[in-house]
């Protein structure tokens, strides 16, 4: 019971801020929100006891993927008032497909005479069960074929963004090595004889 | 060599090598060395050629857990998809010679998209399929914002990914429920689950909606067609010829492994929509089609079209209404790259020469290749003894086989609007007169490639029987 309690309570913190990331006039605000939407989706996997998960989840997302969000945000300065300006403009036909959208979702689920199925509930695994072994298993096994291929989506992903943003444009502050390397000491350093100052 | 449970994915193997040499090479090459690259690239696709080939047309053997499958379907597309491939580079090769953006990177890139396409040829799980969609997709979006100082390019790029992520995230989405259906995202064991019950279950037609959405926008059939006509426009031309053409198998694919292999069951439901997505496909492009004045707007429009035909084949809901949809995505490629190559054949250095009124007075500047282009356009109408009429009667008659009669009779309606914008660059093509004096694109591969392209729209048209065996044999 207070599992299903503690479920709810979850659902409900994160349906919230994931309408918080879409919603927040803010963008630094929107990454927090973001930020608790996935603390709050590893405490849930946390409950269907994917310990290995949820701990990945919060060291690989919230550590690493949105720290560099934050700052990427914060660097990028985005004006939200220009991006904003054409939102009236396109509300209502967003608004009519979500509506449309939501209409077909409800009418399947309720209109239907069998109704939805629910999910068969989880048998509690023992103590000494290794999840992380399970899913190293499964991994390297069964999955192995995905995996080596989402290495190679990894190394398009490299290549790609390497293609779009390294070119020669005018005013590009980048590091000429060989030139740094060549430098000598009469080209940045001077001397300068000055006469001592006297306290007086 | 290698374990035995990788044997049947050699040719994805000697690829994923390829493109690992290619990028090494490439890096250290110099700039005017860049046809080492490209002859590297077409190495590595005559090797993974060699591979498939190697496997042959015989027999489906079911490898890696279940989540790869080779088959003579699998077999059968990728050397067509290799064969294409390499066209598109020989055409390619020739732009980007006078263009300001020749990097290695575009046959890099075009490799990981083939890379891609091959994985979704020989998906046999929702999972392998996503990665293989993704590797294209990701590919693709780059290529298409390669040339980083137009704007025009950023934008296509842009609509391009934006829509592809949301097209994305709709098909993941239904896979997700499938998975929460049945409990596997084998196609196989989906396809098991499905017989034993709940192929008309509520959550089972969400995600087969959701499903075909994804499919649809791969496709870039009406209503998901919005990022076809800025793509087509907005790109460099070897990158509109590579989007308009390969990327095509790897969409048929897709649809065949999931909505034929994996839920055939639930064919009640997708086959009407499909229905509705291919007569709107064919009404919008054939109709948007014929007030274009850009040559490459114009062809997305008709691909948009021929989309809506390759549809309707699977509308039909029969074996012999894939096997046309099939014969109609082989034809569709080999004239979309044909026409492609005559866009980039007519542009010369800083000028794309992609207007309509660029192919004025062409039958004066170059018979021959005037010639070429008629052969293409009277094909994409379906005018016997062309491929393309094969193509549109073999669908035709699956259609009507399996009763579906308005299908039919909107096909054949939308066909005979379609020919006038055809037509029309055949009249300016031989009935006009030249505006400049401007010279074709020079390059004996492009041009030799070019021919062979051309005239076999028409042998696939006077001996049809050979392709047709063919697309029997895979599917059978």
């Amino acid at each position: 019971m207070a599992g299903t309690l503690f479920f709810y309570t979850l659902s409900a913190v994160l349906i919230a801020s994931a309408l918080g990331v879409i919603t927040a006039r803010n963008p630094v605000h929107a990454v927090l929100f973001l930020v608790l939407s996935f603390v709050t989706s590893s405490v849930l996997w946390l409950l269907l006891e994917a310990e290995f998960l949820a701990v990945v989840l919060v060291l690989v997302y919230v550590g690493a993927v949105m720290v560099l969000f934050l700052f990427v945000v914060m660097m990028l300065d985005v004006n939200v008032a220009q991006l904003r300006e054409g939102f009236t403009r396109y509300a209502w036909l967003g608004a009519v497909v979500a509506a449309v959208l939501a209409a077909e979702l409800l009418a399947i689920v309720w209109w239907k005479p069998d109704g939805l199925p629910m999910a068969a509930t989880t048998t509690p695994r023992p103590a000494d069960y290794s999840n992380t072994e399970m899913l190293g298993t499964a991994l390297y096994t069964e999955h192995l074929f995905a995996f080596e291929l989402a290495a190679f989506l990894l190394l398009l992903a490299i290549v790609a963004a390497i293609v779009l943003t390294m070119r020669r444009r005018p005013g590009l502050k980048a590091q000429d090595v060989s030139r740094q390397v060549a430098v000598r000491r009469e080209d940045r350093v001077r001397l300068v004889q000055m006469k001592a100052e006297h306290d007086t | 060599m290698l374990p035995t449970e990788f044997a049947p994915a050699f040719p994805e193997t000697v690829l994923g090598l390829g493109i690992c040499l290619v990028l090494l090479v490439d890096l250290y090459l110099p700039a005017r060395w860049r046809d080492v690259t490209y002859l590297l690239a077409l190495v590595t696709l005559a090797a993974t050629a060699m591979a498939v080939s190697d496997i042959g047309l015989s027999g489906t053997t079911l490898a890696l857990g279940g989540s790869f499958v080779a088959d003579p379907l699998a077999s059968f597309l990728k050397l067509f998809v290799l064969a294409a491939l390499a066209t598109v580079f020989v055409y390619s090769r020739a732009y980007l010679q006078d263009s300001t953006y020749n990097k290695g990177e575009y046959y890099l890139l075009g490799l990981f998209a083939a890379l891609g396409i091959l994985v979704m040829i020989s998906g046999a799980s929702l999972l392998t399929l996503y990665l293989g969609l993704e590797m294209q997709a990701l590919a693709l979006y780059a290529m298409v914002a390669f040339n980083r100082d137009s704007p025009v390019a950023a934008e296509a790029a842009m609509k391009y990914f934006v829509l592809g992520a949301i097209a994305s995230g709709c098909l993941l989405y239904g896979i997700s429920l499938l998975y929460g259906v049945t409990g596997t995202v084998q196609l196989a064991e989906i396809a098991q689950a499905l017989r034993a019950g709940g192929a008309d279950d509520a959550v089972t037609l969400v995600a087969v909606a959701f499903v075909v959405v994804g499919i649809a926008f791969k496709f870039g059939a009406v209503p998901f067609h919005m990022w076809v006509p800025d793509v087509y426009e907005g790109a460099p031309v070897s990158v509109t010829l590579l989007v308009g053409t390969v990327p095509k198998v790897g969409a048929f694919a897709l649809a065949l492994r999931v909505l034929v292999e994996g839920l055939g069951e639930t064919g009640v439901t997708w086959e009407p929509m499909l229905g509705v997505l291919a007569v709107l496909s064919l009404g919008i492009g054939n109709i948007v089609a014929i007030v274009q004045t850009n040559l490459r707007r114009m062809l997305a429009y008709s691909t948009i079209a021929h989309v809506g035909f390759i549809l309707l084949g699977f509308a039909a809901g029969s074996r012999e209404g894939i096997e046309a949809a099939l014969f109609y995505t082989i034809v569709y490629v080999i004239m979309a790259a044909g026409a492609f190559g005559i866009v980039i054949l007519l542009g010369r250095q800083g000028d794309d020469a992609d207007e309509l009124d660029d192919l004025r007075g062409l039958s004066q500047r170059s018979p021959w290749f005037a010639l070429v282009m008629l052969l293409l356009m009277v094909s994409m109408i379906g005018v016997p003894p062309l491929a393309g009429f094969y193509a549109k009667w073999w669908v035709l008659a699956a259609l009507l086989d399996a009763g579906q009669l308005w299908l039919a009779i909107a096909g054949v309606l939308f066909s005979v609007v379609g020919a006038f914008y055809y037509l029309r660059v055949v009249k300016l093509m031989y009935f006009d007169s030249p505006a400049g004096e401007a010279p074709l694109r020079q390059g004996a591969a492009l041009r030799l490639t070019l021919s062979v392209n051309g005239l076999l729209v028409l042998a696939l048209g006077v001996f049809p029987e050979g392709l047709i065996e063919l697309c029997a044999r895979a599917l059978g």
